[in-house]
């Protein structure tokens, strides 16, 4: 824990992954090579291969939320498994803290992951043989700390997710809230820089799924990782995300922040998920303001301020002040352009 | 309907071949007696050359066996010494400590009910005048268990690292699993003697195959998350196996443990044979002198030990977490044994249990059987006759007729229809082995008395399941009923049977038909539990009537699982048949039998490999037209 934050590179992203490929099946590499990066899915699976991940690329920035969003069989499980490299992608590079971790021999890898990476499992994945202490203490003791140490480290991180007490719990005796909990403790235990999330909160009822965004959104700006999390959920993507990408088939079909892809969806498909999400949640003011022309109004919002946020103000006001980061006054924001957004979406 | 014409031409073609082919193909009918494969002389020989000649380099063959026995008598005599003998001077432990310690497991594992049916079971060994000898077997449990086990782990582990290792296993364990124990019996009588150390072999040899199984299996059920974990914090393969993969999948592993204790303890009574002494051998020696009352006692006791042992295995595999914390059991061992040896210094009969004290209810069962056999002995005697004249023998005479070559094609012709040509070349390949072997007429033997108890199980069983899964209470009790008389080993089937019906075909079919009916009960009863209820609602919502709804529904969707429960049934059948050779069958069983006093290891093997054949055959095709249905009914494979 030492190293802790190498930086990336002066101007690549934490991690980047290039023209990713994964062919299920018996040497999907050289079948791949044989059939080229243009071959129908139909192609590969006439000689017994499946293309679970096609030409992805990605990248992820330090201290950012990356979402993953596809239905099942999309592949983004096995994107996400691609870049741990828990399944050996067919071809393509994928670069941490600038290093291709192609290139990376087994026990290299075992280390990056002890040290640099962190996984939260969409079933838990919690060892039913081990208290909530012991659990969570996992991934310390693998590495070989002293159980003195280990357990006062996960003392910290069982209290972090709000679990305090239940340290000698068995997993079967905590509610499924509670075990993603411990779940998303044990990954922050050996504080990783990358954070992956597969579907950590798909298992849970709706109510709890929603508590547990919250308490996500907070821990996250309290820890500030870099994460890659993956939802088959639009509104969850659209909710947590600072860039998510949209999977369908294998291939991203399209990639950027939730309010490029609600106010742009590149194809019908991802239009049928955006359809019926509310645009003021998603727009920022800075995307529909006007310039600032005209009497200066007496209140003021932040350009990234979603609209929805500031919408109240205009129960008084015609319209408001919008401020940048400088807080300069950048543009006007009227309520005729609210209201029709708010409406319109 | 179209489907069944080619069924009904090879049936009329299996006939007309069958009554008009003696004339035309004699030899489709008795395999040339020149062409017979000396393959029992072949074994022989193989044996004797390993033991005399084979050479590593720098040891002898000979020089492994002993290294194995000695590696596994050392043990063994440390234990049986604590339990039955004594050593360097020393007592056996007393049988109070022995007591007083399986109750404390009991405790252990499942509290203070399972404490005192465990220590309920011992004190009615005791009780009963079995002490001496039920040690004797519980050593040789002590020994072959660990063994068992922990070889089993090995194998199981070696085949979910290695695919390539995991492939060339599986047929192996096949034939383990179907080969009747008494054939290998005979190599190992040859090349490791007559004795306890030899039983301890066999017996692990016969309960590592389902614990490599079970081992494999309960791996690869471990969900890809927690695999995925591991990886992801970075375990190496040692963390790997022991902190994650093992852990995960003890539930699994612990029904294997339970698994080779219970076969363990029907082994080393088999094994009592080539020498295990103990209850076995009790069993063995009543039969033969025809002692009933002594036979049923060393029934009762070795009743009395499966079910401790059962129980114990079955309530360690599941977490107990009020259990006090292990040294607390540890004192208390301790303490129970330094206790019971000063109370053995000052009164003998703790040391031993007092054989004024014992109870034997030897003489009251030779008095009801005496008294059965006065009193009933004409209608036993005529339902006997009446089953042996009008079924039995006319069914044997049948079969023993059958040409080889047609019922080769014939079962190749199912083969085909139900599982493609690999199915067909296997089934028809593995008759004609059996006919080149020269024992046709035993095989046949087998085969009709084996088809005759498994078609009254299935009679038996099948209306009992029924039952059972329309009636949650009945269930209940069908199932404590038929857990219990699993746990049995097969030779305590023997002992009723011949109590009542003396030797011969009928009796050997009475004990099969107790010992396989389980399965037969059991697969029904849950195949139909399994119906899809909203199937069964739909039923009802139509209007159907519950014998609609049993005939229409459950009984067809059922029909896969209840197809299971018939091969299981068979298998039981094969293996508890080659046991009912000590009361006198003239089949393949007696053929191993025979082999076994000869020490003819050649012909015990062949004989043990044709059963083995016809079990495969057996199971092959029941699983492939199991597997038909199911695909039929979309219930996926």
């Amino acid at each position: 824990m030492t190293q802790r934050d190498d930086p990336a590179p002066d101007g690549m992203p934490k991690l980047l992954c290039r023209n990713l490929w994964k062919i299920f099946g018996q040497n999907g590499a050289a079948t791949l090579e044989a059939l080229g990066p243009e071959a129908a899915p139909a192609q590969f699976a006439a000689r017994g291969h499946v293309p679970a991940v096609r030409r992805v690329d990605l990248a992820v920035n330090t201290g950012e939320i990356f979402v993953i969003m596809g239905l099942s069989g999309s592949g983004k499980s096995t994107l996400v498994r691609c870049l741990s490299r828990l399944i050996e992608p067919s071809a393509g590079e994928i670069w941490f803290n600038g290093r291709n971790l192609l290139t990376a021999s087994e026990s290299e890898m075992r280390e990056l992951r002890r040290h640099k990476m962190g996984m939260v499992f969409q079933h838990f994945a919690l060892l039913p043989h081990m208290t909530v202490l012991q659990n969570v203490a996992f991934p310390l003791e693998v590495q070989g700390i002293a159980r003195a140490d280990r357990e006062a480290k996960a003392r910290e991180m069982v209290s972090l997710v709000g679990l305090g007490g239940r340290e000698d719990a068995y997993p079967r005796q905590l509610s499924g809230g509670q075990q993603q909990r411990v779940g998303i403790a044990r990954s922050l235990a050996a504080d990783p820089e990358l954070w992956f999330l597969d579907e950590p909160f798909s298992a849970l009822d709706p109510l709890i799924r929603r508590e547990m965004q919250d308490e996500f959104l907070r821990l996250q700006s309290v820890l500030k990782k870099t994460i890659v999390f993956i939802t088959h959920d639009f509104d969850e993507a659209i909710r947590l995300a600072d860039q998510i990408a949209i999977m369908k088939d294998g291939l991203v079909v399209q990639s950027g922040t939730p309010e490029e892809i609600v106010l742009h969806p590149a194809t019908d498909y991802v239009a049928e998920f955006t359809r019926a999400v509310p645009r003021a949640k998603v727009v920022r003011v800075a995307s529909v303001m006007r310039d600032a022309t005209g009497p200066t109004p007496a209140a003021q919002v932040a350009a990234t301020a979603k609209v929805a946020d500031v919408a109240a103000q205009f129960l008084t006001e015609d319209s408001v002040c919008v401020l940048d980061a400088e807080g300069e006054i950048c543009g006007h924001l009227h309520r005729a352009d609210v209201v029709s957004l708010m409406l319109g979406g | 309907m179209r489907g069944l014409i080619p069924w009904v031409v090879a049936v009329l073609a299996f006939w007309a071949f069958t009554r008009f082919g003696a004339t035309l193909a004699p030899w489709a009918f008795d395999w040339p007696r020149a062409a017979i494969l000396p393959a029992a002389r072949w074994i022989t020989a193989f044996t004797k050359w390993l033991l005399n000649e084979a050479h590593f380099g720098l040891f002898t063959f000979q020089d492994l066996t002993r290294a194995i026995s000695a590696v596994i008598g050392a043990p063994y005599r440390v234990v049986t010494g604590l339990l039955s003998e004594g050593f360097a001077g020393l007592p056996p432990l007393p049988w109070i400590a022995v007591i007083g310690l399986a109750g404390l497991l009991g405790h252990r594992a499942g509290g203070w009910p399972l404490a005192l049916l465990v220590s309920g079971c011992f004190l009615f060994i005791a009780v009963f005048g079995k002490w001496t000898s039920a040690m004797i077997t519980l050593a040789s449990i002590l020994i072959a268990v660990p063994i068992g086990v922990a070889g089993g782990l090995a194998l199981g582990l070696a085949a979910y690292r290695w695919q390539i290792f995991a492939r060339a296993i599986t047929p192996v364990l096949d034939l383990m699993q179907t080969i009747p124990v008494f054939a290998y019996l005979v190599p190992i009588l040859i090349l490791f003697g007559f004795g306890p150390v030899a039983a301890v072999i066999a017996t692990v040899i016969y309960a590592m195959p389902p614990m490599t199984r079970i081992t494999l299996l309960a791996l690869r059920r471990v969900p890809d998350e927690l695999r995925d974990l591991g990886h992801m914090i970075g375990c190496n393969r040692q963390q790997m196996t022991w902190r994650v993969m093992i852990p995960a999948a003890k539930e699994g592993l612990m029904v294997g443990v339970n698994q080779v204790i219970m076969l363990s303890l029907n082994m080393v009574i088999i094994a009592s044979m080539i020498g295990a002494g103990g209850l076995g051998f009790d069993v063995l020696a009543a039969l033969r002198r025809l002692d009933f009352g002594a036979g049923l006692e060393a029934g009762f006791a070795i009743v009395a030990l499966a079910i401790a042992l059962d129980r114990v295995s079955q309530a360690l595999a599941h977490e107990r977490p009020q259990a006090l914390p292990r040294h607390v059991y540890l004192k208390a061992g301790l303490a129970t044994i330094a206790l019971a040896a000063v109370l053995a210094l000052i009164l003998p009969a703790a040391q031993t249990y007092p054989a004024g004290a014992q109870l034997s209810t030897g003489t009251f069962w030779g008095e009801v059987v005496k008294w059965i056999n006065i009193n009933y002995f004409d209608t036993l005697e005529a339902i006997k006759n009446a089953l042996l004249i009008n079924l039995l023998i006319p069914f044997k005479r049948f079969l023993i007729a059958l040409p080889w070559a047609g019922v080769a094609l014939l079962l190749a012709f199912c083969g085909w229809r139900l599982g493609g040509w690999r199915l067909a070349a296997l089934s028809g390949g593995l008759v004609v082995a059996i006919a080149a072997t020269g024992l046709w007429e035993e095989a046949m033997t087998t085969v009709y008395l084996c088809g005759i108890s498994v078609a009254i199980a299935m009679l038996i069983g099948l209306p009992i399941g029924i039952a059972a899964a329309e009636k949650d209470s009945l269930w209940r009790g069908v199932r404590l009923a038929i857990d219990t008389l699993q746990t049995l080993p097969s030779f305590v089937y023997l002992m009723p049977a011949v109590m009542l019906f003396r030797v011969g075909d009928f009796t050997a079919m009475i004990a099969v038909v107790a010992y396989a009916i389980a399965p037969a009960i059991r697969y029904t009863a849950l195949g139909l539990q399994g119906v899809d209820p909203r199937l069964i609602e739909a039923g009802r919502a139509m209007g159907c009537t519950r014998w609609q709804i049993l005939t229409r529904i459950k009984l067809r969707l059922a029909l896969p699982e209840i197809m299971l429960g018939l091969n299981q049934t068979i298998m039981f059948a094969l293996s508890m048949l080659v046991i009912t050779a000590l009361v006198g069958t003239r089949d393949l069983g007696q053929e191993v039998y025979i082999a076994l006093t000869k020490a003819n290891p050649g012909r015990g093997l062949v004989a043990g490999l044709c059963v083995a054949f016809i079990a495969i055959i057996a199971d092959r095709l029941i699983s492939a037209s199991a597997a038909r249905a199911r695909q039929k009914l979309g219930l996926g494979t």
